[in-house]
């Protein structure tokens, strides 16, 4: 068709204008795809840092705090659960598998998290995956440390490395447990979650470091050496929190309800699937903020394209007169001017659509390592097609400003060209 | 007024017939242009003196069934297009009419051979007459020789490159192309100096004539009237002409 041919020609004759319409349109879909990515991705990724488990106990909090500082390792526990109520809730004959966890002290920034081998067989990730270990095996001795993958290869760290524990929290350490050092042996796969950023030891591993220790500071005059640490009885006198698998589902609710009613001290014992619907109630604010801006660079992006076509039709009146001169309808001439725009939206969000993966190919990489945040590289889901159709759709329908224009310059000018 | 022809046989069917036509411009008072009596024998080659102002342009957009006047008749070939609906007169240009403008002729990004093929894309009756002549770039590189293009500018550059001249000539292949009735030419020649003027007309009267085409060109250059068979003066033929603002 010669006159789809000459208005591509026409297209391509102002190449540069028309090329930078197309990039503007294509980094706005890039922006609101990429957003898309990231906020599924980063829902998945939360979602996928803890399967299995039935219930988080902790000291009474929120239910947000306490799935934050227990799974996260975001923020801090505002108190501890004693080690008598946690033996309580672990002999219910409802528990399946429980796993104490105890946090608070740091190496390098990585928070160190004391446990019991338990948590190397029940913690699961992504749905089934367990802990696998890349190197080295679990703890065995009291001064073993099981390091997560990001740990190890940001530290440089091998097996049977020696690493020293700072007391609290903080990349920058005051105070080192430099007395009793530990010994790496084991590494863990990577799992795309905290846990690759964590360094595990035994429970009685963070007691042992603490029995000289009191309010956060040492006793003066009082120092237990390493070995004389081990002679000493080294059970907890309390955690942070606990991770519960249950025999039953059906015993989740009641069990939570008598946990929160638990008499001997307050605690709370949360639903993790309904802590994080409570989270991205939360974020979802900032989600949809994020959107709406993205969706407002989009609209730019084809306000950008109807001004230019505008500001080209003047001199294209020459072009619409030969047109009208050989026959071709004012419609046809509409139709020609929203065909451009629906050509270049088109071209733009296929650009964009390049544009995002070549992204996401090099990026996801980088972002995984730097922030645990897996962004699935998939194809457009049918949501994403159907935002994809509707920008489409929303270009042609800008296109019809300039169109219509062209039609009544057209019906006006007839043959000839006034200028 | 009846056109004043050298040698207008009676039996000559009348290509175009102008009866009792009104023109105003929506929106203003007065009328344009009024027409009580303009008839156009076939194979005719008419010179339309228009001094500017006379309402040269409205009386070819009334022609071209652009403009559609408030009362009176126009009929080219029989059929009067101010009964046809706006679309339908659009169809009609394109399969009748060839049309030539002053300057600016083509579409400067396409090729010529797209430019003399353009009006087929919207009169199927002149692409099949072209076909039938030869597949439709050879029809319009004949035409495009016959008019005097140079072999290597037909099949060569865009119409941009060309010269004034040589554009001029891609506009009558383009009205010529599939034999259209009436070739309809806006002061083709003006753009032109004098010799490039004669050799230009030469050449489009040797093809309106092999086509058996009707001609109406418009002027403002009188000194062109021996070469036609018929001249007119449009303030003649135009009862009360206020001033076209065009």
């Amino acid at each position: 068709m010669i006159v789809l041919r000459l208005a591509l020609q026409s297209l391509r004759n102002r190449w540069l204008t028309a090329l930078l319409t197309v990039l503007a349109i294509a980094v706005s879909v890039m922006l609101l795809l990429g957003v898309e990515k990231i906020r599924t991705g980063a829902r998945q990724s939360f979602a996928d840092t803890i399967s299995g488990t039935d219930l988080i106990v902790g000291a009474r909090s929120g239910s947000l705090n306490l799935l934050l500082y227990a799974v996260f390792r975001i923020g801090n526990a505002t108190n501890n659960l004693s080690w008598q109520s946690y033996q309580d809730i672990r002999a219910r004959p409802e528990v399946a598998w429980s796993v104490p966890l105890s946090l608070g002290d740091s190496h390098h920034g990585y928070r160190v998290l004391g446990t019991t081998l338990d948590y190397f067989t029940h913690y699961r990730f992504r749905q089934t995956h367990g802990l696998a270990f890349r190197a080295g095996a679990p703890f065995s001795d009291l001064f073993d440390a099981v390091l997560g993958a990001d740990v190890a290869a940001a530290l440089g760290y091998k097996l049977n490395d020696r690493i020293i524990i700072s007391h609290g929290l903080g990349s920058v350490a005051f105070v080192e447990h430099e007395d009793k050092p530990f010994r790496v042996s084991g590494i863990l796969e990577k799992t795309g979650t905290p846990v690759d950023r964590t360094v595990h030891v035994s429970l009685e591993a963070i007691e042992a470091i603490h029995v000289d220790w009191q309010s956060g500071g040492r006793i003066p005059g009082q120092s237990a050496s390493a070995e004389e640490v081990r002679g000493m009885d080294l059970t907890p006198k309390a955690i942070t929190a606990a991770l519960v698998g249950l025999k039953s589902k059906l015993a989740t609710f009641r069990l939570q309800r008598e946990i929160n009613e638990y008499r001997a001290e307050p605690l709370s014992a949360i639903l993790p699937g309904a802590a994080l619907q409570e989270l991205w109630g939360l974020v979802g604010i900032a989600e949809t903020a994020l959107t709406v801006v993205s969706a407002m660079v989009v609209a730019t992006a084809l306000l950008g394209m109807v001004t230019m076509i505008l500001t080209t039709l003047n001199e294209r009146r020459r072009e619409m007169a030969i047109l009208r001169s050989v026959g071709a309808r004012p419609r046809t001439i509409l139709a020609l001017l929203m065909a451009e725009a629906g050509v270049l939206t088109l071209t733009g969000i296929a650009l964009g659509i390049i544009l995002l993966y070549i992204g996401l190919l090099a990026l996801a990489p980088f972002v995984d390592r730097s922030y645990g945040l897996h962004l699935p590289i998939d194809a457009p889901k049918p949501a994403e097609l159907m935002t994809l159709a509707a920008i489409w759709a929303a270009g042609c329908l800008a296109g019809l400003l300039p169109a219509l224009r062209a039609y009544r310059l057209s019906v006006a000018d007839g043959m000839t060209v006034r200028t | 007024m009846v056109a004043i022809s050298r040698e207008a046989p009676a039996t000559t069917p009348h290509i175009v017939r102008v009866c009792q036509v009104r023109f105003a411009w929506p929106g203003r008072n007065g009328f344009a242009l009024a027409i009580a009596n303009f008839v156009l024998p076939a194979r005719t080659r008419l010179l339309l003196i228009g001094p500017s102002g006379s309402g040269k342009s409205t009386f070819l957009g009334l022609l071209c069934g652009v403009l559609t006047p408030q009362a009176g008749s126009i009929e080219v070939l029989g059929r009067d297009i101010t009964r046809l609906s706006a679309s339908a007169r659009d169809a009609y240009r394109a399969e009748h009419f060839g049309i030539i403008f002053q300057m600016f002729n083509l579409l400067p990004y396409g090729t010529v051979i797209d430019n003399v093929l353009l009006p087929l894309s919207f009169a199927p009756g002149r692409r099949r007459r072209a076909a039938a002549r030869a597949p439709l770039e050879q029809e319009a590189a004949r035409l495009l020789g016959r008019l005097g293009l140079e072999a290597d500018l037909i099949r060569g550059p865009l119409a941009a490159r060309l010269s004034v001249g040589q554009q001029q000539r891609v506009a009558a292949a383009r009205a010529l192309i599939g034999a259209p009735e009436l070739i309809v030419a806006d002061e083709p020649t003006s753009a032109l100096d004098r010799d490039r003027q004669a050799a230009f007309l030469d050449l489009l009267f040797g093809e309106v004539s092999a086509a058996g085409a009707t001609l109406i060109m418009v002027s403002h250059d009188e000194s062109l009237a021996p070469r036609f068979d018929s001249v007119m003066r449009l303030d003649e033929i135009a009862l009360q002409g206020q001033k076209d603002k065009a």
